[in-house]
Formats: C-alpha cells, structure tokens, sequence
C-alpha cells in the first residue's frame, strides 16, 4: 500500500529564517502518529504544509500524487485539519459551522442536500455536540467549541485527520474525550491522524508512534518508550525528567525533576 | 437542527421583494408636491405636469436609489465577510473615497476633443464610472495591501489605515475643488455628500446593469463567503481558493461601487448598517444574507431619499445627511456592543 502523505528532504523557511530542514517521513495509511518538539521546532508549519497551506522545498506526495497536483476542493474531501484556535467574528449557528466541511462536496450554488445534512448529524453525535446544533458557536466553551470544530473536520468525510495541539486549551476530562475519540475513528474507520502534541504523557498513552522534531529536523521516530528517554528529553526540552513505564497501560510516562 | 432551507430562502426574499415593491410605489407618490393619481396615469403625455413629475422626476429618482441602496448593502456584506471584520465597509475602507476621487479625476482629466462624441449621458453611464471603478480598485488594494503582514490581514491595520486613507483622499478632492471654477465646484460638493438627484432613464439603467451584474458574480461566490469568515487558512482547507475569491471580489465589488459613487457620491452607512441588521434577522449565511441585505438596502435608501426630499421641502438635503444621522449613532452603539463582548462583560 502506498503510504499516505510522505516527504523527501522537506525544508521551509520564512524569509531567512529556517523552520524545516531536510525531513523526510512517511505516514502509512491507517497510522496514528503524533509529532513532538518544543515550541518552533517547526510543528505546526509541518502541518500547514501537509495540507498545503504553505508550500515547502522538496517534495511532498499524498497517496502516491505529488500534492501540487490536487485541487483545493479534492484536497479538501482527503484533509481535514482542526487548528490551534479558529477565530470566529460572525455569528453562525453550531450546524451552520459542521456544515461547512460540506463545502467541497456539493454544487456551489446549491444548498445542502439530504446527504450532506446526514453526514453532519452523524458527525456531530460522534463528537457530542448534536445537544446544543442550534446555539451560536461564539456562545460555547473553549471545550464544546473544539468538539465543534472536530465534527466540522468530520463532516468533510477525511482520509487523514491532521490536528495541530487539539487540547491545547481544554481541561483534563475534555483532552482525555478528544483523544479517545481520535483513536476511536484511528481503529473504526481506518482513518490516519496525524497530531501535533504539547502533552507528552497523553501523547505517549494514545500514540503508538511518535516523531520528535528539534530545530527543524526529526530528532526521534518511533514507539513511545523509544522516543521518551530521559536521555532525548534533556536534548530537546532541556529539561530533566524521570521516565517510568506506567504498570496499567505500559507505556512510558514523565515525572518532572525540578531543581526545587 | 435549524439550516438555511428552500423555505426560507423563498420566504424572505418574496417578504423583501414585496415591501420592495410597495415602498417603490409608496416613495413615488411621496413628496413636496401633491400628486392625483388618477389624473396622472390617465394622460402620459408630457402636457400633463402630473404623469411629468410622476415619471420624469419621480420614479427614476426612486429606482437610482433602490440601486444604489442595494448596491451599497451588498458590497458591505462581502467586504464585511472577506475582511473578517463586522464593522468593515466601503467609507471605512476608503474604497469609495477613491472611488470619487477616481471619478472626479475622470471628470476633469476627459479629453475635451472627445466631448462631443462621448461627452454627456455617454461619458455618465461609461467613462465616470469606469474611472470610480479604477479608483475604488486601487484603494481597495492599497488599503488592503498596507494591512497585510506576512500573509495575515490585520483588522485593526485594514480600518486605520482605510480611515487615513480616506481623510487623504478627502483632502486631495478638496485640493481640486479649490482649483477647479465656482460653478463645477458647486456640484462637486452637492455630490461629495452623496445626493439621488433625476438622471435619464437610460443612466439609471446602465447603472442598475452595472449592480445587478456585479451582484450575481458576488451572490454567486455566497458559499465561499461563508467559509473565508472562518479565516484564510480555515477556508483553504475546506476547499476554497482563497486568492481566487479575493480577487474576484475586489473587482466586482469595486465595480458595483464605481458606478453607485459615480452617479450619487458617498452616501455612507447603508453598507454598514443594513448587513448588521439582516444578519441578526436572517442569519449569517451568505446565500441568503447577500440578497436580502441587497432588498433591504434598496428599501432603506428608498425611503430615507424620500425623507430627504420632503424633510424641508421645497428645499432637499442630501440623502446622505440622511443615512449619516442614522448610521453614525448606529456605528457608536455597534463599536460599544463589540467592545462590551470582547471584555465579556
């Protein structure tokens, strides 16, 4: 099976600044891989390119096509992509929102059909949100507002998932739903997911494989307990930590040693 | 689950289409002089000063207005959308302030060898506002451009720099003003405060050309409105080529606007205040929003161009001290909602 993104000596750089060097990486189909580093170690500009947002030295294939070769609207029914943070200036309803990852799939001058309207129900069921469809998005929790934007991301019926830190601003109990889920739709539907992660115990709990960049580069690709050594944490973080395998799940897990 | 529905579309549009209807009837029969009826539809030749009024001066006032009413709602709607900015419109961005001046330089920039052959109604309905939609179109992109920091518009940058832009513009009209002679400079006044006055109906018809196409192009790109107030990066990975649209939108926007400064100057605050009011009744999704602010816009302006010609009849003001006394307490009200939810207040 042909891999479903993959790069060959990928780099990026704003202005003279340089975010990407030289990665090459390759995501199989149905895999589930979250990527690590500390802030600018080119995460997130990773992710823009991925889903072609920026275009980036080198090349990179989806499913075997070089990505230049895709359209928008075909690249939106393969991506779906659920951001930091989305903004949002106007008022528009729950549904209106999941809606849109229809965008791409019906006639731009027609309204949503029945098939379109099935698809975001479902959608926002799987994310618990169906409950509140009719309230204005701009009136939810930062919680309710990212279950939103991932049955959005959903509804566009996606290959690959990419996320980029979706529980950056969620609370314990919400994080811990979001990953759930995604392993959920990893296993059901085969879909690959691909996440930027700043948790690196939640990371190593629902990620059976993890890609740690440092400076632009991949610095680690592997297992869990091959990636979180108490050893590559002090490289990339610069900070000291205790690693433990956890006796339940049996995955590594990190306890921070401060100098206090 | 509520969404934009069959149903709804063709409710509200035939609700606004019918006021529409009625307010042109309405505006039509209003004003200083009192008008039978009767007697005017029974004799239409020009002997007869009641059909003259009805039909000579009246109802081209009143259809230039739904036009332009329109026309000013709908580019605030879209302007609104792509800017991602709720208090985005034509007079703050400095697009209609280089829309006139555009039109102005035409005006005065004409080669006089042409007049004969394209000079009056001909130059009205194609050389003025072929020149406004040459303005609008470069401040629309300057202003925009100025705004722009690596790849991302910043709003507060996009109205700052649009509300310098057009106190520059103000100040260069005025420039040509005082050196242009007493009897032109009259009637660029009269027309810099955004005034209807009675034009053929061949000039109200070229310019309900100009809006009508510019309108459909717009209402065309209503899904992609949509999904661009999510942001540039947002409504790139759902499928919508973002520098496509944007361009798209300048040019027909800009057109729409080039041939309503060119006839009536800047009459401000319809294109602000008439999205506002429309989302909060009909919602935010384009595909409805663009045609009823559209209805809505051209019924507004219907009547406060009524109200400007009755208010101190026989004299007339300016239809857009009309909208301003309207607009401005509007925008204050709007500019302290935003200010109390951004506090959460």
């Amino acid at each position: 099976m042909n891999p479903a993104i993959e790069t060959r000596n990928l780099s990026f750089a704003y202005k003279d600044r340089e975010v990407l060097h030289d990665v090459s990486l390759s995501v199989e189909q149905g895999e589930m891989i979250g990527i690590l580093g500390p802030n600018g170690s080119g995460k997130t500009t990773l992710l823009k390119i991925f889903s072609a947002v920026l275009n980036g030295q080198g090349e990179v294939r989806l499913n075997d096509r070089d990505i230049e070769a895709y359209s928008r609207r075909d690249l939106s029914k393969l991506f779906a992509v659920v951001a930091q943070e989305s903004s949002m200036n106007f008022p528009y309803t729950v549904a209106e929102v999941v809606l849109m990852g229809r965008a791409s799939y019906h006639s731009p001058f027609a309204l949503e059909g029945k098939k379109d309207l099935e698809v975001a129900r479902a959608s926002m069921e799987l994310t618990d949100c169906l409950s509140f469809a009719n309230r204005y998005l701009h009136e939810l929790s930062g919680g309710e507002k990212q279950r939103v934007i991932i049955a959005r991301a959903l509804a566009q019926e996606p290959e690959i998932l990419l996320l980029d830190e979706p529980s950056a601003f969620l609370d314990l109990k919400h994080q811990v739903q979001v990953f759930e889920l995604l392993c959920r739709l990893n296993r059901e539907r085969g879909m690959t997911i691909v996440a930027a992660l700043h948790d690196l115990n939640l990371a190593a709990l629902f990620f059976p494989r993890l890609v740690m960049l440092r400076e632009g580069k991949i610095y680690r690709d592997g297992s869990p307990s091959e990636v979180l050594t108490e050893k590559t944490i002090d490289e990339v973080y610069g900070i000291r930590v205790r690693v433990e395998q956890d006796c339940v799940a049996g995955k590594p897990q990190l306890f921070i040693c401060s100098a206090l | 689950m509520k969404v934009l529905d069959r149903r709804k579309m063709i409710l509200v549009n035939s609700v606004l289409l019918a006021l529409l209807a009625l307010s042109i009837v309405a505006c039509t029969l209003l004003g200083p002089v009192r008008l039978d009826l009767s007697r005017a539809l029974h004799d239409l030749s020009f002997a007869n000063p009641d059909s003259e009024i009805l039909f000579r001066a009246r109802l081209p006032r009143v259809l230039l207005g739904v036009a332009i009413g329109g026309g000013m709602a709908a580019c605030g709607v879209v302007l609104q959308a792509l800017l991602g900015n709720p208090l985005a419109c034509p007079q703050m961005l400095g697009v209609s302030g280089g829309a006139s001046l555009g039109g102005i330089l035409g005006l005065i920039l004409f080669p006089n060898w042409l007049l004969p052959i394209a000079g009056g109604l001909l130059g009205e309905i194609s050389w003025v506002p072929l020149a406004a939609f040459l303005g609008a179109l470069c401040s629309m992109m300057l202003v925009y451009r100025f705004s722009l920091f690596h790849g991302r518009l910043h709003p507060y940058h996009l109205l700052l720099s649009g509300v310098i832009f057009n106190s520059f513009i103000a100040a260069v009209i005025m420039f040509l003003n005082s050196i242009i002679d007493f009897y032109q400079a009259q009637g660029l006044l009269f027309w810099l405060m955004g005034s209807l006055s009675t034009r053929a109906y061949l000039t109200v018809a070229f310019i309900w050309a100009y809006i009508i196409f510019g309108f459909l192009w717009l209402w065309a790109k209503g899904l992609s409105l949509n999904l661009i107030t999510l942001g540039e990066e947002a409504a790139l990975q759902l499928g919508v080529e973002t520098g496509a649209l944007q361009r798209q939108i300048f040019i027909a926007s800009s057109l729409m606007i080039g041939a309503m400064v060119s006839v009536s100057g800047m009459i401000g605050f319809v294109g602000l205040m008439i999205p506002h009011v429309m989302r909060l009744i009909v919602g935010s999704d384009h595909r409805l929003l663009l045609p009823a602010s559209f209805l809505a816009g051209g019924i507004f302006l219907c009547w406060a161009d009524t109200l400007a010609r009755i208010a101190l009849a026989p004299a007339e003001l300016p239809v857009g001290i009309i909208t301003a006394f309207f607009g401005g307490p509007f925008f204050l009200f709007l500019l302290y909602r935003e200010g109390r939810k951004s506090l959460a207040l």
